[in-house]
């Protein structure tokens, strides 16, 4: 299912330093034209249609269609990313649409814990440093052959 | 439409890029789960005055094969022990495995697991009353760590709200790393050995697919992590669809060939994946089979895994066949076998699957259900979502064809393949799973080259890890790499090769374009070069009708094995003549090389091991069946850096977990 971006929408990102879609797909498809400042998919036969260019685009210029070879018209799907959740669009190729909401995280962006300022005393031990904060004690095999 | 002699892609590659040397002690490559599991835990032990580098083809925020998200955590241990967990595993891969890196990976994946929820990621939790509580509501319930519980689908998944589980591990990964000490979008394509001390690394060369740069990087201790091996194989799709791959489709077996290259030993590459999934769109199956109690059947309509026939089958691969838990590769058989005879296709019966679970539910909490069957794909497999609409299918109403996949090499998932490292200096693991570096010193996951770590798919003989077990393990190498790093304070990394040497290697593909491409009117066809996208269909159609791909159900034989790798020869020869006229055009190039070299290691094994051990990933057709007398063992294999020879050898399988 190549992405595929839309010329109305695409601003090319105000040709700031980080186009976004081209900053965040996995396989290094999206690219800029900086002619026309627009973006576009350069391999669609690549493309693992993970959304991750359609869920970052700032200006909802990015969608997919079906792969040629077996999708038949006519259907999308389409994530509107939240800070706390993802709401699903699926309109089906009969015209029937589903909508679902999930939970992406728990925490704001930004706040995961990092434990930046947590020490390992033992490097010598099998324990992994948080493990080794929580006084745990490593397992040994019940029995052995 | 490119005009003739213009490269197509927009960042033009230039003769001469820039080069950036520079010198770390410890050099993280990858930036996947296990990557970002080194790059969380490194800083808690690293010492006084070293450094370390991460280098990621790609942005960590949605690196690797989680980038689109996940629906499942495949391993926590949770109430069940690190003993069953090994029990499990040896049990699914035919009995050839790695007990105590198995071992050791069940006594740390639950801390990863506490951690993910930790910094955010929604996990599933049962309610007081035993209800599923999606990953907002079940906060209620306290954490994992706390004593919540999880909502099992099998006996070691949990389920999760994915959707965003790459980028809360990359947040906390790269916090912790911090951002000068990462490099994205930088492609490292050859590991460098040591010019002084034999086998030992010391440093990588990669480019930056954004800049005309080449990076030589030099260091005391490595890590490479880049996830299996994915478009090896013709996929069944070719058209757009051929990137819909299982597995993801950047995967280009950069670990294992990039290790193998400098002599890291290298185990069980024989093993392959060929998952049975939802045909065309790959949409996961599990969720089906074990939350939603599906049955699949054939053609007939018949339950024919539940069949005398089945069972009779599954009792000539006893004890595995008949455990309770049939391996993956066995139900693979099954299903193989039904096609073979005509009784296909294979359908999913998700109709009367939710109607079943429709009797005991009211009219809420069937809607909660179709909501979590959609959730299983549109958290990790949209295009299979988008596919059911497309096909105006609603599963309460209509069955979807379920159908193996073209195979994958991997060693996280359901496969084994991998390099040979070091257990844990402990002392119930055996001494010949111990590898001793040049000090005499153990260092878990270290491979046979002093220095050099994997972690994730890079550690062979040990499935069953996913996403949580992944992270886990590079947080074990993380540990031991500064262990090491420590140890060998005065190492003084130097390369055998000089930096124009270097340039000219990474460069080559560009050179070679730049050389030939005003000789035609069409940049493709041109008879002093190939492009990588030529090369990657030539891959293909040889695994696919010799290797034991789809073309033939999986089935290969001596002498296809054997023409197999005559082609292999001629397309190393060639790759000395690919081209590259732009940066993504160079890093196809580099991918594909490092596609065949990692096929040639999957094929030499087959070829070796005389056995067909895992029957529905494949068959060697001049030896069927398992011959435990003479196969009940591991092969690996080492490639000589220095007198480019391959050596395939046994090695000993020892049990440490009763069964």
């Amino acid at each position: 299912m190549p992405s595929f971006v839309i010329q109305e929408k695409c601003d090319g990102c105000k040709g700031g330093d980080k186009t976004a879609c081209m900053y965040i797909c996995p396989n290094d498809l999206m690219v800029l034209d900086p002619n026309a400042m627009k973006a576009y998919n350069q391999e669609p036969d690549q493309c693992w249609e993970c959304f991750s260019c359609v869920k970052i685009c700032p200006t909802q210029a990015i969608e997919v269609r079906g792969y040629a070879d077996f999708v038949p018209l006519g259907s999308s799907i389409m994530p509107m990313m939240g800070t706390e959740d993802v709401m699903w669009t699926c309109k089906f190729r009969n015209g029937l649409i589903k909508r679902f909401k999930f939970p992406i995280r728990t925490t704001p962006e930004g706040a995961a814990n990092a434990y930046e300022s947590l020490k390992g005393k033992d490097l010598d031990s099998q324990l992994l440093s948080t493990e080794e904060a929580d006084g745990r004690a490593l397992p040994t095999p019940k029995a052995t052959v | 439409m490119a005009l003739p002699n213009k490269p197509l892609g927009e960042l033009k590659a230039v003769r001469d890029p820039e080069v950036v040397e520079k010198e770390v002690d410890i050099l993280i490559v990858g930036g996947g789960m296990a990557a970002c599991g080194t790059a969380f835990e490194i800083n808690k032990w690293i010492q006084p005055g070293q450094t370390v580098l991460l280098c990621d083809k790609a942005a960590m925020e949605r690196s690797g094969a989680v980038a689109q998200g996940l629906s499942a955590i495949n391993t926590f241990i949770g109430e069940n022990s690190p003993d069953d967990y090994v029990r499990m595993v040896r049990n699914d891969l035919m009995g050839l495995v790695r007990e105590d890196l198995i071992f050791d990976l069940g006594c740390h994946v639950d801390d990863s697991v506490y951690l993910f929820e930790e910094w955010g990621l929604p996990i599933w939790k049962k309610s007081a009353e035993g209800k599923n509580l999606d990953g907002k509501k079940g906060q209620a319930m306290g954490t994992l760590k706390s004593g919540a519980q999880p909502v099992r689908t099998g006996k070691w998944q949990i389920m999760i709200n994915g959707e965003s589980y790459k980028r809360v591990v990359a947040e906390a990964a790269k916090k912790a790393l911090g951002a000068d000490n990462i490099i994205e979008r930088c492609f490292i394509v050859e590991l460098l050995l040591d010019a002084n001390k034999p086998n030992t690394i010391a440093g990588a060369v990669g480019f930056s697919v954004r800049e005309n740069k080449v990076y030589i990087i030099k260091c005391k201790t490595m890590m490479v992590a880049c996830g299996g091996a994915v478009n090896i194989y013709q996929p069944r799709s070719v058209g757009e669809g051929k990137g819909r791959a299982w597995y993801p489709v950047w995967n280009a077996g950069s670990t294992y060939t990039m290790c193998m290259k400098v002599g890291a030993e290298l185990s069980m590459m024989e093993n392959r994946f060929t998952p049975a999934r939802f045909k065309d769109g790959y949409g996961p199956v599990g969720a089906w089979f074990l939350l939603f109690k599906a049955k699949t059947l054939n053609g007939l309509g018949e339950n024919f895994a539940a069949s005398d026939a089945a069972k009779q089958e599954l009792q000539n691969y006893a004890p595995y066949g008949t455990a309770a838990i049939t391996p993956t590769c066995l139900r693979n058989h099954l299903m193989l076998f039904e096609m073979k005879a005509g009784r296909g296709p294979i359908i999913m019966d998700t109709v009367t699957a939710l109607a079943n679970l429709g009797k005991t539910m009211d009219k809420k909490e069937l809607k909660h259900l179709e909501s979590e069957a959609w959730e299983d794909f549109l958290d990790m497999t949209c295009g299979q979502a988008n596919l059911w609409c497309a096909q105006d299918c609603e599963p309460e109403k209509k069955n979807s064809e379920v159908m193996p996949t073209e195979p994958y090499l991997l060693g996280s998932h359901s496969g084994c393949c991998g390099l040979w490292t070091s257990g844990p200096d402990l002392d119930w693991v055996p001494d010949a799973y111990k590898i001793k570096a040049d000090n005499g010193k153990v260092y878990n996951r270290m491979t046979t080259v002093n220095g050099l770590f994997t972690s994730g798919d890079g550690v062979g003989c040990s499935g069953h890890k996913f996403s949580s077990g992944s992270h886990a393990e590079g947080r074990i190498a993380a540990k031991q790499m500064v262990r090491y790093a420590k140890d060998h304070a005065d190492f003084k990394p130097t390369l055998k090769q000089s930096k124009q040497e270097l340039v000219d290697l990474v460069y080559k593909p560009v050179r070679t374009f730049l050389d030939h491409c005003n000789y035609t009117t069409a940049i493709d066809i041109n008879p002093n070069y190939i492009k990588p996208n030529g090369m990657m269909y030539r891959l293909m159609k040889a695994t696919h009708e010799y290797g034991a791909g789809t073309a033939t159900y999986y089935m290969t034989s001596s002498k296809s094995l054997e023409i197999v790798m005559d082609l292999l020869k001629t397309m190393r020869e060639d790759c000395a003549k690919m081209a590259a006229g732009d940066l993504h055009e160079l890093m196809r190039a580099w991918e594909i090389e490092h596609r065949i070299w990692t096929v040639e290691a999957h094929l030499r094994h087959i070829q070796f091991r005389k056995e067909t051990r895992y029957p529905g990933f494949y068959y060697q057709a001049d030896y069927p069946g398992q011959d435990d007398a003479n196969w009940f063992c591991f092969v690996n294999s080492k490639f000589d850096p220095e007198k480019k020879e391959w050596n395939v050898m046994k090695k000993d399988y020892i049990k440490i977990i009763p069964d």
